[in-house]
Parts: C-alpha cells; structure tokens; sequence
C-alpha cells in the first residue's frame, strides 16, 4: 500500500482493495473459501446422511443445501420431513432455528463496505453463514462484496456436494470418519472467537460467560427442555446486551469511521 | 414438483427473508452506541454458545469431544488459522477414539 497517505483515506478511497483489484478482493475471498468449503464438505456429509434417513434423492439434498446454507435449519427441515410436518410447522421451525442469522446480517450490513449495492446485498443474503459471517468479522476493514463472492464461490459448491455425496454414499463411511468431521465446524469457530478473546479481555470474558451459560442451559431442569435454535437467540441478545451495557465499545471497534 | 421440493421452497423463502432483510434495509452505519456495541459482541456471543457444550456430544465419546475443545482452544490461541485449527481438531477426535479403542 502507499504510505504516503494517512491510512484512514486510503481505507476510505481503496476500502479492501476494493476499487483498486477486483479480481485480486475475489481472489482473496476466494482462499478463504478453501478451508471453509473443506470444513463444509464434512459436516455437508453427515447432513446427508439425515437427508437420506428423510427420504430425500441426492439432487434434492443437494438443492436443498444450495438454496438454504444452514446446518441447524437444514437438519431441521429433514427432521421434520421425515416425520411428515405440514408445510407451516416448517416455516416457524425454520424460523426459530435461523433467527441467529438476523442478527449476524445486522452485524454484517455494517461490515459490509458501504458502497455495497442491492443486487449485490440480495446474493450475499444467500450465504450469511456461521463460518463466511465469522471469516468477514475477523477482517479489520470494511468487507468488499468481491471478497464475500469469492468465498461464496468456492464454499457453496462444497456445501451443496457435500449434502448430495452424503446421500449417496454417507452410510459407507466409518464412525471414526464421520466423529472427526464433525468438530471442523466447531474448531471453525474457536478460530474465530479465540484470537479477539486473546486481544481484548472483555470479549475474553464474554466468551468464557457464554460457554458457562450454554453449559448451563443443557443441565439446568426446565430450562434444558427449550429448543436448542431458541436458546442460542436467548443467549445470544442476553448476554450481547448486557455486555453492550456494561462496556460499550470504543469508535475503532465498531468499525463505522463516518 | 416433489413433496421435498415444496418443503424446501418454504424453507428457502423463510429463511432467506431472515438474512437479506437486515443487509438490505440497513444500508447506512448504526450511529447508537449501544446498538453498535451490541452487534460488536453478538458474534462472539452466538459462536461461543453454538460451539460449548454442542462439541463435547458431536462425536463418538464425551473424551474425544473434550479433546477436539482443547485442541481447538490452544491451536486458536496460537496460530488463529481457520484451517489449522479445524484440522487438529478433527485429529485430536482420531488419536483419542483410536486410543479408547485400542489402548484403554
């Protein structure tokens, strides 16, 4: 970069390189879709598997993945398709288990490089994941829709595959295969979280509140009774909020230089 | 159209409504501080509550759950590569359920 202009204006000119290489922001996104998509294939596969146990074709699986992008509310949908729900029941159950993704898109519109055009806005809504919302917030500058395209374009064909593979061959996989694939989401997000925990004590204290709290919430009686999905929104607004109230953030960390 | 197919229209329409109206409908900075401060955390927040304990009752046994926690833990600490991290994870789950089935 020029270090003959105050980095403020060259974010504000350049954002992530966003006027300056196009090819070279989806490219970047791109690499970052790798590991992603790799951690996609694997849990994809064991969607699969209920995919399949719901009587779902590969190709139907595979669609499914490819328009909905959401493990929880995916295997929520075969879940309920196996049983036979009616058509509103999937709706609300749909609902409930990606509400989360409400929030993380509040988060990533101001993320989002503010240039960013409704066209543009209307594809990413497609792919607002745990893991491309977590790759875009670990990023110290504003998100081009070029960077999120560029991960999109390699995890959603990964996700998709996955799904459909998983139908058409998941029951041949070992059980060792299928436990191990199955932390890669969860070690995804340690890697988000951890490294702002180790920068900054308070998210440190966050983080280890809401892995008490989420601990609690599956031993306490009644209380272990709410679905999962709900309680992960419960969680999250309670303890975002009070956070926010105790430590409100400095300008840098909000990342909204106007 | 399959049954399946109409399913998973519903569940597309729902769940895609849930994730582009907050990317379109808020297209300038949040100027609350709180509102900021609030979206500042709710990453961390929901990420640290999907992963704990839902990891410990992903695999096989509770130990090769635990492990890939804190395994996933230290290498994010160290190196933060979201690969690396996944990967060693997913080791520590191999080494601890071979060693349950082989050693104990």
């Amino acid at each position: 970069m020029d270090r003959s202009i105050p980095y403020a204006v060259y974010l504000r000119l350049w954002g992530d390189g966003y006027l300056m290489n196009k090819k070279l922001t989806f490219l970047n996104g791109c690499k970052m879709g790798i590991p992603i998509g790799l951690g996609y294939f694997a849990v994809a596969f064991s969607l699969g598997i209920s995919a399949k146990n719901a009587g779902l074709t590969a190709l139907e699986a595979g669609f499914a993945s490819l328009l909905l992008n959401a493990s929880a509310g995916e295997y929520a949908l075969f879940t309920l398709i196996a049983s036979g729900a009616g058509y509103i029941e999937v709706a609300i159950m749909e609902l409930v288990a990606n509400a989360r993704y409400l929030l993380m898109s509040c988060a990533l519109s101001q993320k989002l490089s503010p240039e960013t055009k409704l066209p543009q806005r209307l594809m990413i809504g497609i792919a607002v994941t745990d893991e491309m919302f977590g790759a875009s917030i670990a990023r110290h500058d504003k998100v081009s829709h070029w960077y999120y395209f560029g991960m999109m374009a390699v995890a959603m064909p990964c996700w998709s595959l996955g799904t459909a593979m998983g139908v058409a061959v998941g029951s041949i996989l070992p059980a060792l295969a299928v436990s191990a694939l199955s932390v890669s989401l969860y070690g995804m997000f340690l890697a988000v979280i951890v490294p702002e925990a180790r920068r900054n004590l308070i998210v440190l204290g966050v983080v280890l509140v809401s892995f008490a709290a989420s601990f609690l919430s599956t031993v306490i009686p009644f209380i272990k009774d709410i679905p999962n999905g709900t309680m992960i929104i419960i969680l999250t607004v309670v303890i975002s909020a009070v956070a926010a109230l105790l430590f409100p953030i400095k300008d840098e960390e909000g990342e909204c230089n106007d | 159209m399959t049954k399946a197919m109409i399913y998973i229209l519903v569940a597309f329409v729902v769940t895609y409504a849930i994730r582009v109206l907050p990317l379109t409908l808020i297209r300038k900075p949040i100027k609350s501080r709180f509102i900021r401060s609030f979206l500042y955390y709710v990453p961390y927040v929901t990420l640290a509550v999907m992963t704990f304990p839902a990891v410990i009752e992903a695999t096989g046994s509770v130990w090769s759950g635990l492990a890939a926690f804190a395994i996933g833990l230290i290498t994010a600490w160290i190196s933060g590569n979201l690969f690396v991290v996944a990967l060693s994870s997913c080791a520590a789950v191999v080494v601890v359920e071979l060693a349950i089935k082989y050693l104990l």
